[in-house]
């Protein structure tokens, strides 16, 4: 919930204004120091928003309207603010959502969504796939140690038909791997849908929503400072 | 005196057509710890799959203190007969062990304090209240093993039913795992073809192979005789002798 308010916050902050997005930052680096994460290793995670950036350097020569010179080269004024805004905006959410990432194990994430009521299928399904990477990465790295240990390397196009062997053979080993949770399921009573005791999660205490209000309140502060100096 | 286990001519057939059982008779009672040793491929898992009801018995019956295998007693029958599958990470699917523990529980209706006993209680019994809130698959095998048995201790089974239950284990894991279930007075089918682990802990075994039960009797008579052992490709480890009346050399 923290996430959404704050990524909303930031995405209604006017046009035109940079400074904003500097003080939402400013928030950020707070959390990040409180939970003794790694800038750097945050940084690299940033990778994942480069189709972003692709679409916002690109917006200043497809932008039409008003131009103004950039090293020799004519660029559209709207296109320029909008390519920043587009980079602000983006970087700031998905650096908050990295940070989220990294401070939430991910049965809490699901645990967390239970207490949205997000519908009970999707948390179930959400869970098994928390629960079962691990196990389906072991094995991948398995079949993959075993390849390498008869030398096989994955060089060119030739080596395609024993990979995609290696993912059908990976693909039926999980849906194996499903079959057999079932069966444990339906052996200790599963009819259908998990007990509500033991997936629902214990509602959070008032302490825990005022610690996860206070970034995004903050976001919302520079929000409403913003479209009232713009 | 009602049998707690009674298997009566229990045949069954996969859906490909390949016969796994062709008529198995099997009666164990109220207290008894029994081996069922065999092969690969003699049919012990499919035999095991009946006895909570996950496999339908082609012909044949299947009783759990006197309550017919069948659809209608399923819940009961599943409530009697806790199941402890081979690979630990096939029964244990939910975010925490304390969760996992409290499934079979919860599934037959209970809540609160009453569910929250029976969690406390089943770790207890396999040495890991500790792990309560842990991440199932951050457990070392031999925890996760036992975890496993938990999770259907945690429902109170009149039958304990364990396939394979030394596989993958190293042998702390393995002596820890003997530990706890020597010290469960719950009535015990061990599903395994690990021979030195059924004499420590069953007094008695039965042999099933080629989809028949074809020898039951004390763990000791049935490993000493080697040439039974061979006949059904059972086999001691190296170095292991046995006689009928005296305890393992190596």
């Amino acid at each position: 919930m923290a996430l959404v308010g704050f990524v909303c916050c930031v995405v209604a902050t006017p046009a035109h204004l940079l400074w904003p997005y500097l003080g939402q930052v400013a928030v950020l680096a707070v959390v990040v120091a409180i939970a003794g994460l790694s800038p750097l290793r945050l940084m690299r995670g940033l990778a994942i928003e480069l189709p972003f950036v692709a679409f916002a350097l690109a917006m200043p020569f497809l932008a039409t309207g008003p131009t103004t010179s950039v090293a020799g080269v004519a660029v559209s004024i709207a296109g320029l603010w909008g390519a920043a805004t587009l980079l602000a905006k983006s970087t700031v959410s998905v650096f908050a959502a990295l940070i989220l990432a990294s401070t939430t194990r991910p049965h809490e994430f699901v645990a967390g969504l239970q207490r949205l009521h997000l519908p009970g299928t999707l948390t179930e399904i959400l869970g098994f796939m928390v629960r079962y990477l691990d196990v389906i990465r072991g094995q991948w790295r398995q079949m993959t140690i075993a390849r390498a240990s008869r030398g096989f390397r994955a060089r060119d196009p030739r080596s395609w038909r024993s990979l995609s062997g290696a993912v059908g053979s990976g693909f039926i080993r999980a849906y194996e791997r499903g079959e057999r949770v079932h069966l444990a399921m339906l052996s200790r009573g599963y009819a259908g849908a998990l007990p509500e005791a033991v997936q629902t999660a214990p509602p959070a205490t008032a302490r825990q929503w005022l610690a996860a209000a206070v970034v995004p309140t903050a976001a919302l502060g520079i929000t409403v400072v913003a479209w009232w100096s713009a | 005196m009602t049998a707690l286990l009674a298997v009566r001519g229990l045949a069954y057939a996969y859906p490909d057509g390949r016969q796994a059982l062709y008529g198995v008779n099997l009666r164990i009672d109220r207290g008894e710890r029994v081996a069922l040793l065999g092969p690969n491929g003699a049919g012990k898992t499919t035999l095991a799959l009946h006895l909570n009801g996950i496999l339908t018995a082609g012909a044949g019956s299947v009783s759990v203190a006197g309550l017919p295998v069948t659809q209608p007693n399923l819940t009961e029958i599943r409530r009697r007969v806790g199941l402890v599958f081979q690979d630990p990470d096939d029964q244990l699917f939910l975010p925490t062990v304390a969760q996992d523990v409290a499934f079979g529980p919860a599934n037959l209706g209970m809540r609160g304090a009453e569910l929250q006993q029976r969690v406390d209680e089943a770790l207890t019994l396999v040495g890991l209240p500790e792990v309560a809130d842990r991440v199932p698959h951050h457990l070392s095998f031999g925890q996760r093993r036992r975890v496993a048995v938990a999770t259907v201790l945690a429902m109170r089974p009149d039958l304990l039913v364990l396939d394979e239950p030394t596989s993958n284990l190293d042998p702390a894991a393995r002596r820890e795992l003997a530990e706890v279930l020597t010290a469960l007075d719950t009535t015990m089918l061990m599903v395994t073809h690990d021979l030195p682990y059924a004499l420590q802990l069953c007094p008695r075994s039965v042999i099933l192979a080629d989809g028949v039960i074809v020898a039951d009797g004390p763990t000791r008579e049935l490993l000493a005789d080697a040439a039974l052992l061979a006949r059904h490709r059972l086999e001691l480890p190296y170095g292991f002798t046995l006689s009928a009346d005296s305890p393992p050399r190596r």
